[in-house]
Order: C-alpha cells, then sequence, then structure tokens
C-alpha cells in the first residue's frame, strides 16, 4: 500500500515539475502507459487473494484517476504557458503604417456636382446632358437672345464657326430635354460652359447647373420655396438668410437673382461680399414663353421655372477656397485635401 | 449709371436714409453697386477770401495772410500759409481753429514765431482729391464765411447703379426718379419743358434715307452762341458726380441733358457743314471707303452697316455713337446745328464695340431712348444754351417716320396669380400699375396696358407680371413647396450608367481625379492623338488654347509636369471630360475616361520594396472598370505609345479605348524622368453592364491540375487561352494562367506558362480517368496548334 501512496506521490512531483507537453507525456507513459509503473499494478491485481482484490483495485483505479486529473491540470497550464509565450513572440508595433494603396479623391467641382445632384434627385429631379459644341440656335435663338444681343459678341462667345460655338451656358439643355420629354418634367443640368474671359474672377472654361421645371401649378413662390430648400441644404444650414431680386434674363420673365447671406463673414461684411453681407449665388425666373415655345410647351396650360448656378462658386464658398484658378491647376496638394 | 443723391432728392424725396433708398433700388431690381460719400467728415471750414498777404519774416516759403471769412464785424483773421498759389483776392475753403480734418484738430498755433488762426486748404487736405498743387481755388462769387461743405454741396453720396440691359429708362436721372416715385409710392411730377421761341429763321433741310433705323430727328439752327462763358458750377457738380468730364459748356450742356433725361444728343459746328447755313442734313448708312475721325481721335473706316449724319459731301458723325472731330464744336464756334433723335436699337448695337471704344450714347441708344422725349430734351437743351450761352435759336426741323409699336397688352389677374402663386386683388394690381405711370384699363380683371415709350422691356404679359411682382416686392411673395402625384425616377441597372460611378473605382484605386480645360495647345493634338486637323476655335483666347481636345492625355501629362516641378514623385490622375472631333465640319463630341500613372506602384512604405508602375499595375486598374465585364487587349501601334507596350482595348468586339507606356521619344520631349503608363477610354463602353443571373453552382469539390508548357516568346497567352477555352471538354470550369518564366534554364526564344485548370461536374465527383482525359485533350490543342511542350 505504501508503495502505491509513494508512486502517486512521486508521479504527482514529476507532473508538476514537469515544463513542457513532451516531457508530460513521458511522464504519461512512464505510469499509465502500456509498461506504465501503475498499468503494471493494476496487471498484478490478480496475483493478490480473491478478497483484496476489489479494495486493491479501487485503490488503483482512484490513484490512476487523479494522476489522470493532475495530467490534465499540468496539461492546461503549460499550454497556457505556450499560448502566452506565442503571443508574445508574435506582437507588432501595430502603429506601423498600413500596407498597400491609398485612396484618391473626387476633384472638388465634382464633388459639389454630386451634391447637387443628389439634392436634386432626391425631389425627382433628373440629370439630363447636352453638347458643349451647340448650335448659335440652341444656345442663342431658342433661348430668346435676339440677333444682337451683346453676348452673341465675339467677346463672350468661343466660336467654331459662324453656326457652332461652345455653349456659354447649360441652358440650352432645357431646350433639348423640352423636345425629348412631355410635361410634367423636372430635370437638371450639368456641365462645362465656355466664355472668352480670363482674369482673377473668370476662367474661360467653368461650371454650370442648368435647372428646369414644368408643370401646371410651378409657380414663382414654389421657385423661392425649392431653391431656399436647396441653399438651406446645400450649405446645411436651415437659418441661411436669402434673399431673391430682380434681375434680368432673355429666357426667363419673371427673373430673379438669388443672394445668401455671406457665409464666410456671416453677413457682417467681408471682402468676399464685398461689404454687403450678400453674395450672388445664383439666377433664376419663370422660364419666358418664347423659350417654352421652342421647347415644343403648351404655355397656356404649363408653366416652368428654371435656375443656373455656378458651380466653381459654390465650391468656393463651402470649402473656403479664395483662388478661383487653383480648380484648374491640378496641384496634388490642393486636390488632396478632397479626400 | 453714376449720379448725385442730392441731385435725385430734388425730384424726388421718399423718407428713407440713403442706406435705405440703396437696400430699396437694390431690392426693386437696380442694383446699387455701390454708395460713396462725395467728401469725407470734415467741420468748421468756410469760404474766405485772402485780403492781403505779406512775407513771413523768418521763412521764405511762408506767407502771412489776412483773410476774410465773413464774421459779422468784418473782423479780419491772421493765416500763415505756405502755397505758393496764394495770391490776394483769392477764395478758397479755411479751417478755422476748432475743425475737424481728417485726422487732425485745427489750432491756434505759432508758425516760426508768427501767429496763426486757422489753415487755407488744397482739395487733398480736405480729402476730396488724392492729389493736389496749391490751394483750392474757389468761384470769385463764392459767398465769404459760408459752410464750405454746403458751398460744395459736399454733403452727397454719389450712387452707382449696376443696370440690367432691360432698364435703359434708368440710364437718365429722371428716369431713376420716376423709378424711386413707383417703387416708394412717393409723388414725383416731372418738370414741365417749355418750348423756345424761335428768334431766326434760318434751318437746315433734313433728309432721312433710311426711316426704320432712325424713325425720328429733330434738328435746330442757333446764330450767336457764346462758348467763351464758364459751365455753371452747379451743372459741372452734377456732370462730376455722374462720372461725365468737363469739356466746354456746349458739351457739356449736352450731356447735361443726358444724364438727367437719358437723350443722347449732339452739336454740330453749322460753319464746319458743307453749305454752312444753306446745308443740307443725311442720315444715311456709310458707303464703302468713306473715313471718318471720330472725337476720340479714332480714325474709322466706316462700313456700309453704320449709321451716319453727314452733309452734301461727308460724314460728319457716327449716328447715335460718337460726333466727327472735324465738326465739333469749340471754342471758336459761334453758330450750332443741335441734333435730337431716336435711332433704332438694332442699327446701333455691338458697332462701337467691334470698333473698340464705348460711348454713353452708344450704351443708351443700344438699348433703346424714350422717343417721346426727344423734342424735350431738344427744347431743354435749346433753353439751357441760351440762358448761359446767349444767342438765338431757330425753329425745330422735324423728320418723324414709323415710331416702334406700342400695341396693347392684355394681363389676366388669373395668370398673375398662376404664375407668381399669389392671391392678388384686382385693386391692387390697379394700384401698382398707377405707381408706374401706366396707361391701362380694365375689363372683367383683365388689364390692357400700353407699354410706355420709355419702357423697350414690356411686350407680352409676363413682362408685365414681373413689374408686378417687383412693385409687390419679390420678398413678399410666399415661399412654398408645390406638391405632385408621387412617381419614382426610373433607375437603370444595366444601361445609361453614371461615370460617377467609374470615378468612385478610379478613386478607391488610389487616383486623384483631374480637370483641365477642354481647349489645348495644337502641338498636343499631334503628339498625343495625331490629329492633324482638330476642332479649331476662331477666337482663342491664347495661340496655345486654339483647339478643342480630341483626347484627354495632353492635360495629363501637363498636370504631371507641374506636379513633378512642386517636387511630387508619384502621380495617379484620372480625368473624365468631352472629346471633340472634327469630322470634315461635323463635330462628334464623346466623353472619354483616361487616367496617368507616373511613379512607385505604391506609395514608398515598410515591409514593401518600390517598385516603378508598369503597363500590367495600370492594366488591373482597366479591368476593374470593366468588372465583371470581360475585355480583350490586343498589340497595337499608336504614336504617343511605346510600340511594345502598348494595347487596344476591346470591349464585345468593340474598340472601349487603349492603355500603354508613354513613347519613350515624348517622355524625352515632355522632360520626364521616369516612364508613365496611360489610358484612354470612352465612358460608352463603360455605360453598360449585364444584369447578373445566378448560375447552379456544383456542391461536388474541384479538382486542380496545374500544367506548365513551353512556347514560342511570340506566341501570346491570350492565343493558348483563347484555344483552349474554345476545345476544353465540359468538365473544365475554369483555366488560369498562374506563372510565366523565360531566362536561365529556358532554350532561348523560349518561354514556359503555367496554367491553374479547374475541373468540375454539377452532378458528381469526378473519377481520375476523366481528369487525365481532359487535361491530355487540353496539352494535345497546344502541341499541335502551337508547338507547345509540356514542361518537364
Amino acid at each position: 500500500m505504501k508503495n502505491l501512496e509513494n508512486l502517486v506521490n512521486e508521479a504527482v512531483i514529476l507532473i508538476d515539475r514537469s515544463e513542457n507537453a513532451t516531457e508530460l507525456e513521458h511522464i504519461k507513459v512512464r505510469y499509465l502507459g502500456k509498461d506504465g509503473e501503475l498499468t503494471k499494478l493494476l496487471r498484478g491485481l490478480g496475483e493478490l487473494p480473491q478478497a483484496d482484490r476489489p479494495v486493491m483495485g479501487n485503490l488503483i483505479n482512484q490513484a490512476k484517476k487523479s494522476l489522470d486529473e493532475a495530467l490534465a491540470l499540468r496539461k492546461k497550464i503549460i499550454e497556457e504557458k505556450d499560448m502566452i509565450a506565442q503571443l508574445e513572440g508574435e506582437t507588432l508595433d501595430v502603429t506601423l503604417p498600413g500596407r498597400g494603396l491609398v485612396v484618391g479623391s473626387l476633384h472638388p467641382v465634382s464633388r459639389v456636382l454630386l451634391r447637387i445632384e443628389s439634392l436634386f434627385h432626391s425631389i425627382g429631379f433628373a440629370v439630363a446632358s447636352g453638347p458643349e459644341i451647340e448650335t448659335d440656335f440652341y444656345n442663342f435663338t431658342a433661348l430668346n437672345i435676339p440677333e444682337n444681343h451683346p453676348a452673341r459678341a465675339m467677346h463672350d462667345t468661343f466660336y467654331v464657326d459662324g453656326m457652332n460655338l461652345l455653349r456659354t451656358h447649360t441652358s440650352p439643355v432645357q431646350i433639348r430635354y423640352m423636345k425629348n420629354h412631355q410635361p410634367p418634367l423636372k430635370a437638371i443640368a450639368p456641365g462645362r460652359v465656355y466664355r472668352c474671359d480670363s482674369d482673377v474672377t473668370h476662367t474661360p472654361m467653368f461650371h454650370q447647373v442648368e435647372g428646369l421645371w414644368v408643370d401646371e401649378n410651378v409657380n414663382f413662390s414654389a421657385l423661392k420655396g425649392v431653391l431656399i430648400d436647396f441653399m438651406q441644404k446645400f450649405f446645411e444650414r436651415d437659418d441661411l438668410p436669402i434673399r431673391f431680386r430682380p434681375s434680368f434674363f432673355p429666357f426667363t420673365e419673371p427673373s430673379a437673382e438669388m443672394d445668401i447671406g455671406c457665409v464666410i463673414c456671416d453677413g457682417k461684411g467681408c471682402r468676399v461680399c464685398g461689404n454687403t453681407g450678400w453674395l450672388e449665388v445664383l439666377g433664376c425666373g419663370m422660364v419666358h414663353p418664347n423659350v417654352l415655345k421652342h421647347g415644343g410647351i403648351d404655355t397656356e396650360k404649363y408653366t416652368a421655372l428654371a435656375f443656373g448656378l455656378g458651380v466653381e462658386r459654390l465650391a468656393m464658398l463651402r470649402y473656403g477656397v479664395n483662388d478661383l484658378r487653383l480648380f484648374f491647376d491640378n496641384d496634388l496638394r490642393f486636390l488632396e485635401q478632397f479626400n | 449709371m453714376r449720379f448725385s443723391e442730392n441731385w435725385l432728392r430734388t425730384l424726388v424725396n421718399p423718407p428713407y436714409s440713403s442706406n435705405e433708398l440703396a437696400q430699396v433700388l437694390t431690392m426693386a431690381g437696380l442694383e446699387v453697386e455701390s454708395m460713396e460719400a462725395v467728401a469725407p467728415p470734415f467741420d468748421n471750414v468756410v469760404v474766405a477770401e485772402v485780403v492781403s498777404i505779406q512775407k513771413h519774416p523768418d521763412a521764405d516759403r511762408l506767407n502771412v495772410c489776412q483773410v476774410d471769412t465773413g464774421t459779422a464785424d468784418n473782423k479780419l483773421i491772421q493765416v500763415v500759409c505756405g502755397a505758393p498759389n496764394v495770391e490776394v483776392g483769392v477764395k478758397v475753403p479755411c479751417a478755422l481753429i476748432g475743425a475737424h480734418l481728417s485726422d487732425i484738430v485745427i489750432k491756434q498755433s505759432k508758425l516760426r514765431g508768427v501767429e496763426s488762426f486757422g489753415m487755407l486748404c488744397s482739395a487733398k487736405e480736405l480729402g476730396l482729391t488724392e492729389k493736389a498743387e496749391g490751394l483750392l481755388l474757389l468761384p470769385k462769387d463764392a459767398p465769404n464765411g459760408m459752410n464750405f461743405r454746403e458751398f460744395y454741396a459736399l454733403d452727397d453720396q454719389i450712387f452707382t447703379l449696376k443696370l440690367t440691359p432691360n432698364r435703359a429708362d434708368c440710364l437718365g436721372i429722371l428716369g431713376v426718379a420716376r423709378e424711386v416715385a413707383a417703387i416708394t409710392a412717393t409723388d414725383f411730377v416731372p418738370p414741365e419743358i417749355e418750348s423756345v421761341k424761335s428768334e431766326i429763321n434760318n434751318t437746315l433741310s433734313v433728309y432721312v434715307e433710311k426711316p426704320e433705323a432712325c424713325p425720328l430727328y429733330y434738328g435746330r439752327v442757333m446764330h450767336e452762341v457764346s462758348l467763351a462763358v464758364a459751365t455753371p458750377s452747379w451743372m459741372t457738380q452734377r456732370l462730376e458726380r455722374g462720372g461725365i468730364r468737363a469739356i466746354n459748356v456746349i458739351v457739356d450742356i449736352l450731356n447735361y441733358i443726358m444724364l438727367e433725361m437719358g437723350q443722347p444728343m449732339h452739336a454740330f459746328d453749322l460753319a464746319k457743314i458743307e453749305g454752312g447755313q444753306a446745308g443740307k442734313i443725311w442720315v444715311r448708312y456709310a458707303k464703302k471707303s468713306e473715313h471718318l475721325k471720330l472725337l476720340n481721335g479714332q480714325k474709322i473706316e466706316l462700313q456700309p452697316d453704320m449709321l451716319v449724319i453727314a452733309d452734301e459731301n461727308e460724314p460728319l458723325a457716327l449716328a447715335g455713337i460718337m460726333g466727327g472731330i472735324q465738326s465739333g464744336v469749340q471754342l471758336g464756334t459761334t453758330d450750332l446745328f443741335l441734333e435730337s433723335a431716336f435711332f433704332s436699337p438694332e442699327v446701333i448695337s455691338g458697332k462701337s464695340f467691334h470698333l473698340g471704344f464705348s460711348s454713353d450714347s452708344a450704351h443708351r441708344f443700344e438699348r433703346g431712348v424714350d422717343f417721346a422725349a426727344t423734342r424735350d430734351a431738344l427744347e431743354r437743351a435749346t433753353n439751357l444754351i441760351l440762358s448761359i450761352c446767349g444767342g438765338k435759336a431757330g425753329p425745330i426741323t422735324e423728320v418723324k417716320n414709323l415710331l416702334p409699336n406700342r400695341d396693347v397688352v392684355k394681363v389676366r389677374l388669373e395668370r398673375i396669380k398662376q404664375l407668381l402663386g399669389i392671391d392678388m386683388e384686382s385693386g391692387q394690381i390697379s394700384e401698382i400699375f398707377k405707381r408706374l405711370r401706366f396707361n391701362f384699363s380694365v375689363d372683367d380683371d383683365v388689364f390692357h396696358v400700353i407699354p410706355p415709350s420709355y419702357r423697350f422691356d414690356l411686350a407680352i404679359e409676363e413682362d408685365f407680371i414681373e413689374e408686378v411682382a417687383r412693385i409687390y416686392g419679390y420678398d413678399h411673395i410666399p415661399v412654398s413647396l408645390p406638391r405632385e402625384e408621387m412617381s419614382m425616377l426610373p433607375e437603370s441597372e444595366v444601361i445609361n450608367l453614371s461615370p460617377s460611378r467609374l470615378k468612385q473605382i478610379l478613386i478607391f484605386r488610389d487616383y486623384q481625379e483631374v480637370i483641365n480645360y477642354a481647349f489645348v495647345d495644337a502641338n498636343w493634338e499631334l503628339d498625343f492623338a495625331n490629329n492633324a486637323s482638330p476642332v479649331v476655335l476662331k477666337n482663342p483666347i491664347a495661340s496655345q488654347m486654339s483647339v478643342m481636345r480630341s483626347s484627354l492625355i495632353g492635360g495629363l501629362i501637363t498636370n504631371l509636369q507641374f506636379n513633378l516641378n512642386r517636387k511630387q514623385t508619384r502621380v495617379r490622375i484620372f480625368e473624365v471630360g468631352c472629346c471633340f472631333m472634327n469630322n470634315q465640319g461635323n463635330y462628334q463630341q464623346t466623353e472619354n475616361i483616361a487616367g496617368l500613372c507616373y511613379g512607385n506602384a505604391v506609395p514608398e512604405q515598410w515591409g514593401q520594396p518600390a517598385r516603378n508602375i508598369d503597363f500590367f499595375d495600370v492594366k488591373m486598374d482597366l479591368e476593374s472598370l470593366f468588372w465583371p465585364e470581360q475585355i480583350r487587349f490586343e498589340k497595337f501601334i499608336h504614336p504617343a505609345l511605346h510600340p511594345g507596350k502598348s494595347a487596344q482595348v476591346y470591349r464585345d468586339n468593340e474598340i472601349a479605348g487603349w492603355l500603354g507606356e508613354l513613347h519613350p521619344r515624348l517622355q524625352r520631349k515632355y522632360d520626364l524622368p521616369r516612364s508613365a503608363i496611360l489610358f484612354e477610354l470612352h465612358t460608352d463602353s463603360l455605360s453598360t453592364r449585364t444584369l447578373p443571373k445566378v448560375k447552379k453552382f456544383s456542391k461536388f469539390p474541384p479538382v486542380r491540375r496545374d500544367v506548365a508548357i513551353v512556347v514560342a516568346n511570340h506566341i501570346s497567352a491570350q492565343e493558348l487561352l483563347d484555344s483552349m477555352n474554345a476545345e476544353k471538354a465540359a468538365i473544365i470550369s475554369e483555366v488560369h494562367l498562374f506563372d510565366i518564366y523565360s531566362g536561365k534554364g529556358m532554350e532561348p526564344g523560349k518561354k514556359s506558362l503555367a496554367f491553374r485548370i479547374l475541373l468540375q461536374d454539377t452532378e458528381k465527383t469526378l473519377v481520375d480517368k476523366e481528369v487525365d482525359e481532359a487535361i491530355t485533350k487540353l496539352i494535345n490543342v497546344l502541341e499541335s496548334k502551337y508547338n507547345a511542350k509540356l514542361r518537364g
């Protein structure tokens, strides 16, 4: 008996001292393997008197069970230790930069265009487009700009030949859209436009968004509603002051100029707003009946509102760009800021 | 239009401050561009007369003056003055003790020991001008002691209106006054104009050859007029504040009429007209080869579409635009021929611009001048000349033809409500029309309005609706959002896809979007697009922006150069834009998307060796744009690209664009240290994709076999793949090239390609025999077609 007790104590000490899985395995074989010491004792049971066998068997089995438990416990401890060692060895400097490509960005003009498109899309405006080399008819005549209008002079318009020119505004898309669609219709036309003008505040190419809404119940009150809604959503400011002033465009009647409270100085007066506290951002009006007629619209049944806005201007105000020419230098140090 | 506020207030005086008036004008569509005070604030400056002068005992340049400042006891004050132009008897502004001039306060002081009790002032010291030489000399009749601000009417503002081209009626102060009266509902009575009684009978015969060009012409002869008299100061002041330079008394008077009534006029020296007192005046179009030297000194060759005023021999003036220098009035002139006419806007329009100058007269006639006031203007001018310059006036010669139409316009109350979205009543409209001085009648809520002669912008119902809105106030029109039947916008998944989708793909592959001008240097078209006949602009803004681009590459190369010059080393950019082709006068416009990659494949970073970008990096970007649509690449020659490193891109057998490395020749020409990879595609080829239709996939595991073969170098991977795909057994689901090798250990001129072949059956697990047979068949194809050998 003493023998069994010693055996167990000796094994447990060995188990507790073992450092790794291999050692532990050796110990297991030494005591519980085919020729293990405990196995041998168990096998020797048959030599004991019949009466002693159950007691002894029981004791040996208990010893085996306690060794199994000790082994399992030690195994768990060793595995835990190994895991900790492995993890320590694998630790990264997680502050090192990530690997591979980074992400580019849209040009700020495209970014604003996308924003305008999505705002108008949300109230059902489709996106229309038209050619950039336009005919004199679509660019001027159909828009009620008479033959001798100053805008037709060479100084404002790039001509390709007597009939064709680079469109000076996105308004011709209005006519093309009306001709190809039945009212009621709602569309915006974003795009590049060209004017023979180049200085600090003008580039010979720039971007406009034209908007057109033809329906039976479209009126000046709605024009104000839609555009105020747009501007306040665009600048994400519900309190943005807005005013409409009478103005003149050949293709709208009545016509209006829309001003917003200067977003740079909050209307206090600054260089950007010329100390007026107001910024001119958009021209608009009710579409002139002559223009609707060119678009094949029944002017008694339908009325229409239209507007045209300069994209660079909105981009400058929105992102604090103070020099128009930055948009076309394509300096990566500028462009990368629009990520 | 520039004018003095004080002058305006003599005509109409609403109870508003200057700022309020400016605001009201702006909100009625007459935008006040600026409002400047005539003089800075100063006080205690009076008109003074220098009575006597003595040299300062201790200073050569100083004088000790006794000055009459109009005190009740006629007491003179002593002022020490250093101005060179001080003389006994001159009248000058004098700042008294206690006066505030900009930053300084005048105090009693000693100048080199002599007491001074004030300061005689120059225009600069008063802040009236930037520069001044000596004292500001005032007219002899200036009353001593009068507050100088009052004498010079300095408490005044100069208003500058930025008028829209339709509001020519406000190019005269009477028109502005009429408008102010309407928008502020203030009384305004236009001044009565008296007819002049003629004292002489002289007239010139006037012949108007083309009545439609000049429907109305008034002329008058005047005798014994003196040009030696000075223009009255009240008039020069108004002219000056209206931005008009003084010339001589007659021209000043006529300019005054223009500023007042908006009617440009002209005076001829009667002695310079052929035939003199018996001369004849012709209003006609110029003949070829006629010349005229204008008042601005410009000598012009007249064109047959230019209207002139001529005598029997030659043109005297460019009608409605500018007079000739030869026939103009000058100091010695005594007899005049005055002209007041209405020239049709279409005849004047654009002419002065083409000649390269602008004139106040052309500016007005181009936009339309009130033809009902043409005669009044002549009478008013004659009256002013008679009272200022003396002389005798002859009777008026009138040539009158068909004047512009002023047809009655019907304006329906219903239509006003429909267009503006305001609930208005008939009475409100009548009130507005009355304020606007329209001649109208109402019948059952329909207004019949006659457009006034001074409004060239009112011809249809909508024009009058704008007037209603303007006077009602745009600000008072309620804000509303229309309600409508909702229906969703179509949103295709397969066609007309927006280029922003493509932009997003490139952005997530580390590209930066750029936007370039569409007009480019003609050399770019040759270099990058081999295009010798691009779309040419007739009037380019600069020679290097003279043609329309047919490719976006030139702009991208320029952007690359620009950024390399700013120390960038890695550039990945793209642009989406319209490209233009000239097909013998037919202009094709297509939208392209183009990209450029330069520098390292990935940003310089740890753990990854730096590697220059190459063709295949960018090829994957291109494939991503089309994904999952399959595209094919074929070797091709493009003048801008390296002939061994360029490919044409096909989608569904249509050319979609190209990809390649910039030709080393161009790399040198454009001074690029490393090569650039470029691509350009038509967005059309990217605007459609197929709707996913899910196929059944096998639940049995695929079998993978790798096959490496050796073929001649010139055989393209695409050929091999095409053949295998065409002839493969049905159980082969995929053939994929995964490795390529040439060089050491390889027979010269040969390369090895390794393919991964996946085999699968949707119904059962494949057995080895089937797999072996399928692979053998595939290898046989390559052996027989390409003389391929299995790599041992």
